[in-house]
């Protein structure tokens, strides 16, 4: 076809210029030492980030082995297989990259043997979950099906059409204790598929290796499914079972190919002669689905900010010691850096605002130092505020907690820091949580940590999260030997405190590094600083598929 | 006399000409139409337009009632023939008068003595023009056009007596031939002018066509607008016009123009006519025919004359006198005119039919440059009538400048869609001879392999395949933009992967004689820029696209540095991307993947087992029968594209197992007509 040459505009934006908030202005200077300092710190870590992730993509020390063998029967690797699935020029959104990394010992289970996040297809956004064969034959190891699990309830709250690229050889038996039996175990899959595909959310999958024993649920119940010629199999059980079973001698192909699914069983719907047929079959089942996204919110155009991304890395520091005014972040990733502060003067250790991100209104909680209870009742206020107007939320958080002190406790700071976090927990209005700092304590809950279920949640490779800082856990901890031994009269040497303290500031050192936490899945992902921006601005697109509740506050305690 | 309102029997370009001078001239215009143009420029261009039947031209523009009747109706009072249709037709002419409607053109006597050649020949020995000897009999028995050809001597040129833009018109070097190319000379001529007599005439070697554009009004007035050479042709019909006729002194000028008013004045010619000579290498001319009527290549005449002959025409019409006198008709500068033809040249000018997907013509930037068409950009190349598309005219002060500028234009006429004549045109222009103005009718199979050698894309480079791949690119964005929910973020984030750079692999070919393809490996940009970095082969390439003009689609491709500009079409059906780049038009696309090579090749069973039609067109004969057995080359059916005959041979030894045509059927490229036994 020719170019059209009217572009077309869909009637359903409305464009109002009206919204121009006041642009921030940078304190920012570029060519100070410890602009510098700071730049090039995470600039290490960033590289890290890239390094690490890389690795993980290649599939780790043996990837390039099975990755040859993988390709040299006619498949196409699992991220080869997302780029042809999803439209051209698409961007990806992958989520928990590095999930399970040094969870299993010798054993890489890169990206935890399924690669999760969001394409667009056919101009809808869909969840992909693919399975990577080249991983431990993409058997389900733990973390492969929270990780799975994961992806289905990003789905599920945000009403995207879900696509499995099935190639996976099932539950992994020698962890079968931590896959199969449990709520949130590989049945909890299938329960997840049925009760999408209930609430209208479709469910496709491509087969395009083994679906063996319960994988063979995966297609079976999907709404529409597709299977590979020679590659797809789906049985509930293969031939060496079948063998030991009945004694019969069965190939795979006989027993659970496409020929048998499509011409016999019905199991599965389309026939492929290849991966990219299956894609290509997949794409037009999307083009049917008949989903219209038209989110009832207002939306201008988009702005660039007035400031260059990467000047992230030399603002915030690597040592969250070091303190920063969070606005020169926000003014780094919202719409033309236009910033409209609510109660800037009134409990100013956390900034809350409006702004707009890539044209849609977000509703901005950023901490700028300690909670106290003055700031949660103004971020209690502004979450009300959102939750009214159905402004999505999106979390900055660097927070070491609410103060402590006889002071505060007098003040009531346990119940004031109770309303932020009732409403935090109450809001419907899509959340976001990036942590670009610290997250410790009560802090991380306030600030829409894990618990508090945010749409999505990412960390900086700088951020730290852990109940509390290692050296004050471990100061805690030596407080109360020392108190134990002065009331049995014993001594304690400042050698004995040292023993005490170095081991629990190792620990908090190591679990709270933001790897720890993305191998467990407590977040989709580590991401860097300079593309917190478009992260934020797909996940909110992602969101924004879903229709925006009501929220009935809990009730805040006065 | 006043002429208010006038009808055009005509369709195409000529008749979006003569309305455009009519409308000057305050003359309202009524087109006539058939199915094939019921969305035809020239219908739209019209002040009122009226249908007049099926495409076939003899259902249509070739019924003289139905055209007397909308002229009629529509209360014109004269009527444009045009060029070809029924221009020629006395009968038409007669009847025009007979019904009190002016016929814009010579009066019928002229028209039928100059029609039938054997006549006209005779009426201009007597009027001491000079002609070349020939058979011009009433005998038409095939041994005495046989024996007439011997006594000329072979070779001999038969031609349609009422014959004209070489149909109906063979030549023939030895007796068998003569036979065979008789037949299909009558076929021809039976088929459009529905009259079959023939004559013959030596056939001159090496011989420049030079024709004289005269003009009568009635008052017995005659200029001539000097001469056109018209030698460079393909197919007896011309491919390049230039006037005025490289090399001709101006003695010969002067002689062979007043030859030409000879010639009109001797029939009592009245408007625009054209005199035809063949002029041998001595400049010795001799009259072959009268074109009365204007004709395609008169707009050159206009160039150098500046003149509107169409104005002429109209002002003759009405009884005025001449405009000019013959000593104030100025003969400025040089023009070309090349004839853009929807054919195949390197399929032997197989003329084409189909979709004008992407229609750029060069831009008018002065008079100097004229564009004559009659269709648009998505309009189709009917197969019912002449498959040209367009005429470009150019201006220069002498012949040098004027056919650097003509050669410029050329390779900035963009079209895709169906293959044209461009290419090959812009090889003549290069030729070495043709630039030395050494023209003649054998100049085409003379120069045949250096001509045809230049017009085939040369070898691919890197830079080429960087800019076809930058294209696809470009398309794959716009389309995303266009297309895709604007409520997206992520067509604000192209191509963006967490913690990842998007790489993609291409296959890429083009759709030349060897197929050059090209693996390509792309890195995406990781912000919003459009610099891709290619891989070929291991060597790097930065490649950046830019749009320069949204209306012309016009781009620049920036490759390592090295900036072009390209234009480029997708055809949604094929695949195919035409990229107009370096004066070429290169046409590649993504390689099929290899499950649609199994699919295709799964039911296409094809090749030698069936004969396909090779261009649309209506099934004329059948020779066979399910059943019969046939030999490699035996004829099976005869069909008829753009008024020419094709036949279709047996592709191998076999036994007929399936027609899936039947006499007058109309077939689409490609089908298949005759299906053999495995």
């Amino acid at each position: 076809t020719l170019l059209n040459k009217n572009v077309l505009k869909t009637n359903c934006l409305r464009y109002n210029s009206s919204f121009a908030g006041p642009q921030l202005k940078t304190l920012c200077e570029t060519e100070s030492q410890t602009y510098k300092e700071n730049y090039s710190q995470m600039k290490r870590l960033v590289d890290q980030l890239n390094s690490t992730t890389s690795y993980v993509i290649n599939g780790g020390k043996s990837g390039e082995k099975a990755r040859q063998r993988h390709v040299s029967k006619g498949k196409l690797l699992v991220r080869d297989r997302i780029k042809y699935l999803i439209d051209p020029n698409s961007p990806f959104l992958e989520l928990s990259q590095l999930a399970a990394l040094g969870m299993y010992g010798h054993d890489e289970i890169c990206s935890a043997g399924v690669v999760t996040g969001i394409g667009t297809i056919q101009g809808q956004e869909c969840m992909i979950v693919a399975n990577d064969a080249t991983v431990k034959g993409g058997t389900y190891y733990p973390m492969t099906v929270k990780k799975h699990l994961r992806a289905q309830e990003i789905a599920m709250e945000n009403r995207l059409p879900c696509i499995y690229l099935v190639d996976s050889g099932g539950a992994n038996l020698p962890n079968q204790a931590e896959v199969f039996p449990d709520r949130d175990h590989f049945g909890r899959i299938f329960f997840n598929q049925a009760n999408m595909s209930a609430a209208g959310i479709p469910q496709i999958s491509v087969v395009m290796g083994s679906c063996t024993a319960g994988g063979a649920y995966v297609p079976a119940m999907s709404d529409e499914n597709v299977i590979v010629r020679r590659q797809g199999t789906i049985f509930l059980g293969g031939p060496p079972l079948v063998k030991a079973a009945t004694g019969e001698t069965v190939t795979a192909e006989n027993l659970g190919g496409a020929d048998l699914h499509c011409k016999i069983s019905g199991v599965t719907d389309h026939y492929a002669l290849d991966d990219e047929h299956a894609l290509d079959i997949t794409r037009r089942i999307v083009s049917n689905l008949n989903i219209v996204k038209n989110p009832s919110i207002s939306r201008l155009h988009s702005e660039e900010p007035l400031y260059a991304a990467d000047e992230l890395y030399g603002i915030v520091s690597e040592n969250l010691m070091k303190t920063f005014d969070v606005r020169e972040v926000i003014s780094r990733i919202v719409d033309g850096s236009r910033f409209d502060e609510f109660k800037a003067k009134y409990g100013e250790t956390i900034v809350t605002g409006y702004a707009r991100l890539f044209g849609y209104p977000i509703g901005i909680l950023a901490n700028n130092g300690v909670l106290f209870a003055e700031a949660a009742l103004k971020a209690a206020h502004f979450i009300e505020l959102c939750s009214k107007r159905k402004i999505p939320l999106v979390f900055l958080q660097n927070i070491t907690g609410f103060m402590v002190g006889r002071d505060v406790e007098a003040g009531g700071i346990a119940k004031h820091g109770a309303k932020m976090v009732t409403a935090v927990a109450s809001a419907q209005v899509p959340k976001f949580t990036v942590v670009i700092g610290g997250s410790y304590g009560a802090g991380n809950y306030g600030m829409c940590g894990r618990a508090y279920s945010p749409r999505f949640m990412y960390m900086w490779p700088n951020s730290r999260i852990s109940v509390m800082g290692g050296e004050q856990a471990a100061s805690v901890m030596a407080t109360v030997t020392k108190e134990q031994r002065e009331r049995e009269g014993k001594p304690f040497t400042s050698e004995e405190e040292q023993k005490i303290k170095k081991p629990i500031i190792e620990k908090f050192e190591k679990e709270g590094s933001p790897y720890f936490s993305t191998a467990r899945l407590w977040d989709d992902g580590i991401i860097d600083p300079a593309q917190t921006r478009n992260v934020l601005g797909l996940s909110l697109s992602a969101a924004l598929n879903a229709p925006i509740k009501d929220t009935n506050f809990g009730v805040f305690r006065m | 006399m006043t002429l208010s309102k006038i009808l055009i029997a005509n369709r195409g370009e000529i008749a979006c000409r003569i309305i455009r001078t009519a409308n000057r001239l305050g003359i309202k215009c009524v087109s006539v139409f058939s199915d094939a143009d019921s969305d035809s420029l020239h219908v739209k261009m019209a002040d009122e337009a009226i249908y007049i039947g099926k495409p076939p031209a003899q259902q249509s523009y070739l019924v003289k009632e139905k055209i007397l009747e909308s002229a009629k109706k529509t209360n014109c009072q004269a009527i444009h023939p045009g060029y070809g249709f029924l221009s020629e037709s006395y009968e038409f002419s007669q009847l025009c008068t007979k019904n009190n409607l002016i016929f814009i053109g010579p009066p019928w006597q002229a028209i039928r003595d100059m029609g039938i050649k054997s006549t006209s020949k005779h009426i201009m020995s007597a009027a001491n023009v000079p002609i070349i000897e020939g058979y011009h009999g009433e005998d038409q028995s095939e041994q005495r056009l046989l024996h007439e050809a011997e006594k000329i001597g072979y070779p001999v040129m038969i031609k349609a007596v009422r014959g004209g833009g070489g149909k109906g018109m063979r030549i023939a070097f030895n007796q068998e031939e003569f036979m065979r190319q008789l037949q299909s000379a009558k076929t021809e001529a039976l088929k459009a002018f529905n009259n079959d007599e023939m004559l013959i005439e030596k056939f001159v070697e090496k011989p420049r066509h030079v024709e004289v554009q005269v003009f009568g009004d009635q008052h017995s007035n005659y200029v001539y607008l000097y001469e056109r050479d018209c030698s460079v042709q393909r197919r007896h019909q011309k491919v390049i016009e230039e006037t005025p006729a490289p090399g001709l002194s101006e003695e010969t000028r002067r002689k062979i123009g007043e030859a030409a008013v000879k010639a009109a004045r001797a029939v009592n010619y009245v408007g625009a006519g054209t005199v035809e000579f063949i002029m041998d290498p001595n400049q010795n001319f001799y009259f072959m025919e009268m074109n009365t009527r204007l004709q395609v290549e008169h707009p050159i005449t206009e160039m150098v004359t500046n003149t509107d002959l169409v104005e002429w025409q109209i002002r003759v019409a009405r009884g005025e006198r001449l405009p000019l006198r013959q000593e104030d008709i100025p003969l400025r500068g040089h023009a070309f005119e090349a004839r853009i033809y929807a054919e195949d040249p390197n399929n032997n000018f197989m003329p084409g039919a189909g979709k004008l997907k992407y229609l750029q013509p060069p831009k008018v930037s002065d008079k100097n440059i004229r564009v004559e068409t009659g269709v648009e950009e998505g309009d189709e190349v009917s197969v019912h009538y002449d498959p040209l598309i367009a005429k470009l005219v150019v201006w220069g002060e002498d012949r040098k400048s004027a056919l650097q500028k003509f050669r410029y234009a050329l390779a900035d006429y963009k079209i895709s869609g169906l293959t044209t004549n461009i290419p090959f045109i812009i090889s003549l222009c290069d030729h070495k001879e043709f630039i030395n103005g050494n023209v003649h009718t054998d100049f085409i199979p003379m120069h045949r392999e250096e001509l045809f050698k230049t017009a085939k894309q040369s070898d691919i480079d890197d830079e080429l395949a960087c800019c076809a791949l930058g294209t696809i690119l470009n398309f794959e964005s716009e389309m995303t933009k266009i297309h895709s929910n604007s409520n997206l973020v992520g067509n604000m984030v192209p191509n963006f992967w967490t913690n990842n750079k998007l790489e993609k692999q291409f296959n890429l070919v083009f759709n030349n004689e060897s197929k050059t393809n090209f693996k390509i490996n792309v890195k995406y940009p990781s912000s919003v820029s459009n610099s891709y970095e290619f891989d070929i082969n291991g060597k790097n390439h930065t490649i950046k696209f830019l749009e320069l003009n949204k209306e012309s689609r016009s781009y620049q491709c920036d490759v390592n540095g090295h900036r072009v500009k390209l234009s480029y079409s997708k055809d949604s059906e094929t695949g195919l991307f035409s990229l107009f780049l370096n004066d070429r038009l290169y046409e590649f696309k993504l390689d099929e993947k290899k499950y649609e090579k199994e699919q295709s090749s799964s039911h296409g069973d094809g090749d030698l087992n069936d004969s396909v039609a090779p261009m649309p067109g209506v099934v004329d004969k059948l020779f066979v029968k399910v059943g019969d057995t046939v030999k490699k080359g035996d004829p099976l059916v005869v069909m008829i594209a753009m008024k020419m005959e094709y036949v279709i041979r047996s592709n191998r030894d076999g036994v007929i197992k399936a027609i899936n045509c039947s006499v007058g059927q109309n077939v689409k490229k490609s089908h298949k007509l005759v299906s053999l036994a495995e």
